[in-house]
């Protein structure tokens, strides 16, 4: 019999990183967003929808790269969206990230209806094969953990560390960290807030694209209905817990994909009920926030007010 | 002679006022709905593109969801049976947004209420019907009452964002309620539901054989006292004023985090009632996950009503009779259900961003409302 201890395993850490990325990925799009004063709860719908058209994509081109590149696009396309909705005609930002994600619901389900006739599960497609880094995998422990994956993991995590760059180390990320904290005065010592704002948004949708494709190219082959199943809140979450920087997300998302990790391993174990498994990562999240955001104060980067020139 | 000329001169003068004051009253509301009902053309016309796109024929497929949701008397009655969970989940969510706070998590709550009632349903025998129904709907009040508090309680105390804890607990709503449902209360058979309630904790049927019940009469009276209460009372302003601005309202000695608290656990008892009355007037039992989604359909609705409680009960309607109409549409014309869902999406994208339609309308050279 295969006991609780047995399932911590190096090949549980591995399952924890490719966990982990959907969340990263869509919880560094939050911080772009976030950071420049817009709140992107359309995290989940961007994710979903850019699963889909990955998935959509691939399946007509016979190329899981061209894949990527449609979710790539298809997420940016809805943060644009989203931007224009709240920047430009100033829109509440938490009712249209919400319609985002009822649309990317409604909408895929649709789409997969008209194309494969089934609303519940795409066919199977051509998914993104998984690649070994040479010297990387022959390290003892780390390499059985990062050694071999997709190559979108690796993406995610030179994203992230790129992330932390552009924030922190660039005068770019000054400038969109100024248009969240003090738009009025960022406008004053010339910068286009708008822009900024807008640029922010679409990468941040861009980003949750390039998680969505990940969790239906590079994980399923498959488009799924509501495959993101509360990702992209989870992501916010890990966003939040990372207290709004790339390796705090990062370890955030790490944390979160560990424990959708242990309840795959737990489900084969059939100690508890499927549905108490599976309510896991939600109710590790909800515990995770009001634990968390008490005790490290995780104060937002911006009071999310739309910004009117005078 | 010139008595008689002035008092008609001044009679004239307080028509004249009042049909001023009318129109006045009239411009104001109509300033108000416009927008909304553009939202909802908009929406109906975005949706014909993605029906023309996917090969569909618009006129085919809105015809059947208006013939199936209103062609004849069973048609209405599902319409206002579709209509009647979201009435309560609007109102779950329009009382909480007044006080500042976005419960996207109705669905959950819905959920919960609903099993909390099925399990009041099935666990009593023999007692009267006016004792098991209110003790039914009163179980699936607090239980969704407690699925709103646990948020409003980490909300308050920790700062834990109401949006994204509402939404995970309307997972694990889902997966708790559907954990109980295949486990320790299902019965025999394939299908995940609790056994059938007992009859008298059953909410009458009031228009057979349309499963409409007497569940729309609650919905219909919890509008009247929303309305009461947001406007008429100390709570209701407070409410409100914590909504409006926190900050005055705190000076002001209102306490927020107790307002908001309430609010929320109100909200959730409000969409806990939905689903008590789903369970006891529709279904009967307890089916696993047995809404469609109708805490979505609050969340639109709350705003295509203008979070007013007598507009929702007005674009309440119009939700149901999508749901109901869409069945009819897929079943004539083939076109997938989920036609419904993107269609109330794209109302919610238009309603949330006024300035847009104001945009739109200017462009097309409606200066009136554009003003």
């Amino acid at each position: 019999m295969v006991g609780l201890l047995d399932i911590i395993t190096v090949g549980l850490f591995a399952a924890a990183l490719r966990m982990a990325t959907p969340i990263a990925f869509a919880s560094l799009g939050g911080i772009f967003s976030e950071r420049a004063g817009i709140i992107n709860i359309g995290l989940e719908g961007m994710m979903l929808t850019s699963a889909f058209t990955g998935v959509a994509a691939s399946y007509f081109s016979g190329n899981p790269w061209f894949g990527v590149l449609a979710a790539v696009l298809v997420g940016g396309l809805l943060g644009l969206f989203h931007a224009l909705l709240t920047v430009k005609f100033v829109g509440d930002q938490i009712v249209s990230g919400t319609g985002i994600n009822i649309f990317a619901l409604g909408f895929t389900a649709y789409m997969s209806q008209v194309l494969w006739g089934s609303r519940g599960a795409s066919e199977s497609v051509q998914g993104l094969r998984v690649v070994s880094i040479p010297l990387l995998k022959d390290i003892p422990i780390i390499g059985d953990i990062v050694g071999t994956h997709t190559p979108l993991v690796y993406l995610m995590l030179i994203i992230t560390v790129l992330s932390y760059i552009i924030l922190f180390k660039t005068p770019i990320g000054l400038r969109i960290r100024a248009v969240g904290e003090h738009p009025a005065a960022a406008d004053t010592a010339g910068i286009d807030v708008f822009k900024t704002k807008y640029l922010c948004v679409m990468v941040s949708g861009m980003l949750a694209g390039l998680g969505g494709a990940f969790l239906s190219l590079g994980h399923l082959n498959l488009f799924a209905w509501g495959m993101t199943g509360g990702r992209g809140f989870i992501a916010m979450a890990a966003m939040i817990f990372g207290k709004w920087t790339p390796f705090g997300a990062f370890g955030a998302s790490f944390l979160f994909g560990f424990a959708y990790a242990l309840q795959m391993r737990l489900q084969t174990l059939e100690l508890l009920p499927p549905q108490i498994i599976l309510a896991i990562p939600y109710i590790l999240t909800v515990i995770v926030l009001a634990g968390v955001v008490g005790w490290l104060k995780a104060i937002p980067p911006s009071d999310y007010k739309p910004y009117v020139k005078e | 002679m010139t008595e008689e000329r002035r008092e008609l001169s001044e009679r004239n003068l307080e028509t004249k006022e009042l049909l001023r004051r009318f129109l006045a009253r009239l411009e104001l509301e109509l300033r108000r709905i416009i927008p909304q009902v553009i939202a909802i053309l908009l929406a109906f016309l975005a949706g014909a593109i993605v029906l023309l796109v996917t090969g569909y024929s618009p006129l085919e497929a809105y015809g059947a969801l208006v013939i199936g949701a209103f062609g004849d008397v069973f048609g209405i009655g599902q319409t206002f049976t579709q209509a009647t969970p979201i009435i309560f989940t609007a109102l779950a969510f329009l009382f909480a947004f007044k006080s500042g706070l976005f419960n996207i998590g109705a669905e959950g709550q819905l959920l919960v209420g609903g099993f909390a009632a099925a399990l009041v349903g099935i666990s009593f025998d023999g007692l009267p019907p006016f004792v098991h129904a209110p003790m039914a709907l009163l179980a699936g009040a607090l239980a969704g009452g407690l699925w709103g508090f646990i948020p409003a309680i980490l909300k308050a105390k920790l700062g834990a964002h109401e949006v994204i804890t509402t939404m995970m607990l309307s997972y694990v709503a889902f997966y708790v309620t559907g954990y109980l449902v295949n486990y320790p209360y299902k019965a025999p058979g394939w299908v995940s539901q609790t056994p059938p309630i007992a009859p008298s904790a059953e909410l009458p049927r009031i228009l057979q054989p349309t499963q409409l019940s007497a569940s729309i009469l609650i919905a219909v009276i919890l509008v009247g006292l929303t309305h009461y209460t947001l406007q008429k009372t100390t709570f209701g302003y407070e409410v409100r004023a914590t909504g409006l601005n926190p900050a005055a309202a705190e000076s002001g000695g209102i306490s927020i985090k107790r307002g908001m608290i309430l609010a929320l656990v109100i909200s959730g008892a409000m969409a806990g009632l939905g689903g008590a009355g789903e369970v006891m007037g529709v279904h009967r039992r307890f089916i696993e996950g047995f809404s469609p989604g109708y805490g979505w359909d609050g969340l639109a609705v709350a705003l295509v009503g203008g979070l007013n409680p007598v507009g929702v009960l007005l674009a309440a309607v119009l939700f149901g009779a999508l749901r109901s109409g869409g069945m009819t549409m897929t079943r004539v014309t083939g076109v997938p259900l989920d036609i419904v869902s993107i269609l109330q999406a794209l109302v919610i994208l238009f309603v949330a961003a006024p300035m847009l339609i104001r945009y739109l309308l200017k462009r097309g050279g409606f200066k009136w409302w554009g003003s």
